[in-house]
């Protein structure tokens, strides 16, 4: 009885997995797709909006001002303790301190975070602010107040001339 | 349900009879619907189950003709819903019943709700009835939920971003289950079309659903507003035609004011940025849900930590689920217990105001409001509610409910 009755779940089990799978992204939506984009018209100060697996990548050309403002944050202050040189550096392990790319998706509930655009609220830190519920992001992109528990995501990149960087 | 009333009835038709024999449908209608032994003082509360039973058959009726001229793609969905409002035949009215329909389900669904709180239905020997009642909810909710993802606007996008993400605050296993509810990286086309997929069936769920609840009702029969059992005959009328009638007249009075919005204020109720197309790259600045959300949207934003929020909003419902054990009062009736009657009356102010931030961005005066609301919501069912039951003196009851309404006449 209980041999018949292990055997019928592992049966049922397996017969449900299909199903569950079957949910999962198909092959062509997994197939990893990249971007490469140019960098050169973005200005200092400025930030693009990329495309990027149905998301938004965020792309900003960063003042010296906004970089030493990341830099000096103490890592006591962070609610997701990492550090602004981790966040922009490429696969090929260079650091571009000027170029901040990211995934433009709040850690919270998934909105876009206001920033990108001239006039555009900033919050509190300089960086993003997140209308949704109200999560702010500092100048690396660091989440610093609100219900967001992690840091804007970094994707992978690299920089594959000074002109040209590939997402993904 | 069986033998306590009525000698099987006899059919005069011939084919009546004959079907009866091989398959007793027609006694049962007789049985359940007709001769129903029901309590002889209901009020107008007693109305919504029947009213959120024609909402139920309308909504699927609508959905049906709705899904013949819809097309469930990132491409083509927001053109096929304004396709059908401007070019099919009447496609303007259909949508507008099956949009302030379900508008108008929850309003039937929020009344019955209360109902049952106010009187004290969920109590035994009704806990199971209870139940169900709270599992149509959440179905409602789903339903409701994926079925305005459908027209592809800005809210609709924005707020199955949201709602899914919700899953994402689970520890470990979070990040997979939003891809897998996905099926991608982020709500796009796939997600799309098992959303309609799904809002086509839940309904018919919700159908079962219902008539389990409707066998749990007919088990013992309903309560009524005193919240004690008939004693006999001179307690109870039956169900035909007293309120069958009772019943097509709430109907008829609800599909009124509903038909007034869906002639007159079609989109008073919805939000005017689902007339944008999907955006996936701009959030709109201030996104809310549907109003029938908005009091556990409030809830999810009071708490300022994700999980946290997210537990909150799923134990909001959570606690009615548990509430037949939470009440340890004896007496059913908000009538004869003289303090929990206004708690009971603040609760809905609290579940207004709770609605009222969930509207607001959520900024300034409105957080700590919220929070306040969130904290009381809780406190009525996990504190009040228990220590209420053995502190309260409740009034004495009636004996019968005949001597309750014919006292009350005399009077
Ligand atoms: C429990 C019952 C139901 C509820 C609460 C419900 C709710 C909703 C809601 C809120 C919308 C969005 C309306 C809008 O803003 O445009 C919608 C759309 C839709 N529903 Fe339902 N629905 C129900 C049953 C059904 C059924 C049975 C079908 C059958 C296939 C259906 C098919 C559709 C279709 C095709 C749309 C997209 C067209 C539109 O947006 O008007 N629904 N539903
Ligand atoms: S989604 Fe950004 S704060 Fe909630």
């Amino acid at each position: 009885m209980v041999a018949t009755g292990a055997l019928g779940a592992v049966g049922a089990a397996a017969v449900a997995w299909p199903f569950i799978n079957n949910l999962n992204p198909a092959a062509d939506t997994l197939a990893l797709s990249t971007i490469e984009v140019n960098v050169t018209p973005i200005a200092v100060g400025q930030a693009v909006t990329v495309k990027w697996r149905g998301k938004p990548v965020f792309i900003r050309h960063r003042t010296e001002a906004e970089i030493k403002e990341a830099e000096a944050v103490p890592m006591s202050q962070l609610p997701d303790p990492e550090t602004d040189n981790k966040r922009v550096t490429d696969t090929a392990k260079k650091v571009r301190p000027e170029w901040l790319i990211m995934i433009g998706v709040c850690t919270h509930l998934g909105c876009v975070p206001l920033g990108n655009k001239a006039g555009d609220p900033k919050g509190e830190y300089g960086g993003w602010f997140c209308p949704c519920h109200g999560s702010s992001y500092d100048t690396s992109g660091r989440i610093r107040k609100g219900p967001a528990p992690k840091n804007l995501v970094v994707p992978e990149y690299l920089f594959t001339s000074d002109a040209l960087v590939r997402i993904g | 349900m069986a033998s306590s009333h009525g000698t099987p009835p006899v059919f005069n038709n011939k084919v009546i009879s004959w079907i009866d024999h091989r398959l007793p449908i027609f006694s049962y209608i007789e049985k359940e619907y007709h001769t129903f032994p029901t309590p002889r003082n209901f009020n107008y509360f007693w109305n919504f189950g029947a009213i959120a039973t024609v909402m139920l058959v309308l909504m699927i009726a609508t959905g049906i003709v709705l899904a013949t001229n819809y097309t469930p793609h990132v491409l083509m969905a927001f053109d096929a819903v304004e396709r059908i409002d401007r070019d099919v035949p009447q496609g303007w009215l259909i949508r507008d019943l099956h949009m302030n329909g379900a508008s108008f389900f929850f309003i039937a669904v929020y009344i019955h709700i209360f109902r049952g709180m106010y009187y004290g239905s969920y109590k035994a020997p009704r806990e199971l009835l209870w139940i169900l009642g709270v599992v149509i909810f959440l179905l409602m909710m789903a339903t409701a939920f994926m079925g305005y993802v459908l027209p592809w606007g800005q809210m609709s996008f924005w707020g199955a971003t949201v709602i899914t993400n919700l899953f994402s605050a689970i520890p470990v296993v979070g990040e997979s289950i939003v891809i897998w509810l996905w099926g991608g990286f982020a709500v796009d086309n796939p997600t799309l079309n098992r959303f309609f997929a799904l809002h086509y069936l839940l309904p018919f769920i919700i159908v079962a659903v219902v008539a389990l609840h409707v066998v749990a009702l007919h088990v013992h029969g309903s309560n009524n507003p005193t919240g004690i059992d008939p004693k006999g005959p001179q307690d109870t009328v039956p169900f035909h035609p007293y309120y069958t009638m009772k019943d097509g007249f709430g109907v008829m009075v609800f599909l009124i004011v509903f038909a007034a919005f869906v002639f007159f204020a079609p989109d008073y109720l919805g939000h005017p940025d689902n007339y944008i197309p999907a955006d996936p790259l701009v959030t709109p600045a201030h996104i809310v849900p549907e109003w029938y959300f908005l009091p556990f949207y409030a809830i999810l934003r009071a708490i300022p930590d994700k999980l946290g929020g997210v537990l909150a909003m799923f134990g909001a419902i959570a606690v009615l689920f548990i509430l037949p054990w939470l009440d340890t009062s004896r007496v059913r009736s908000c009538t004869f217990r003289p303090i929990y009657k206004w708690f009971m009356m603040f609760l809905v102010v609290d579940v207004i105001v709770l609605g009222i931030c969930g509207s607001k961005p959520a900024e300034g005066f409105w957080v700590p409001l919220s929070q306040l609301a969130t904290l009381y919501y809780f406190a009525h069912f996990l504190v009040l509610l228990p220590i209420l039951g053995k502190i309260e003196r409740p009034l004495p009851l009636p004996p019968s409910i005949a001597d309750a309404v014919l006292k009350k006449k005399a009077v």
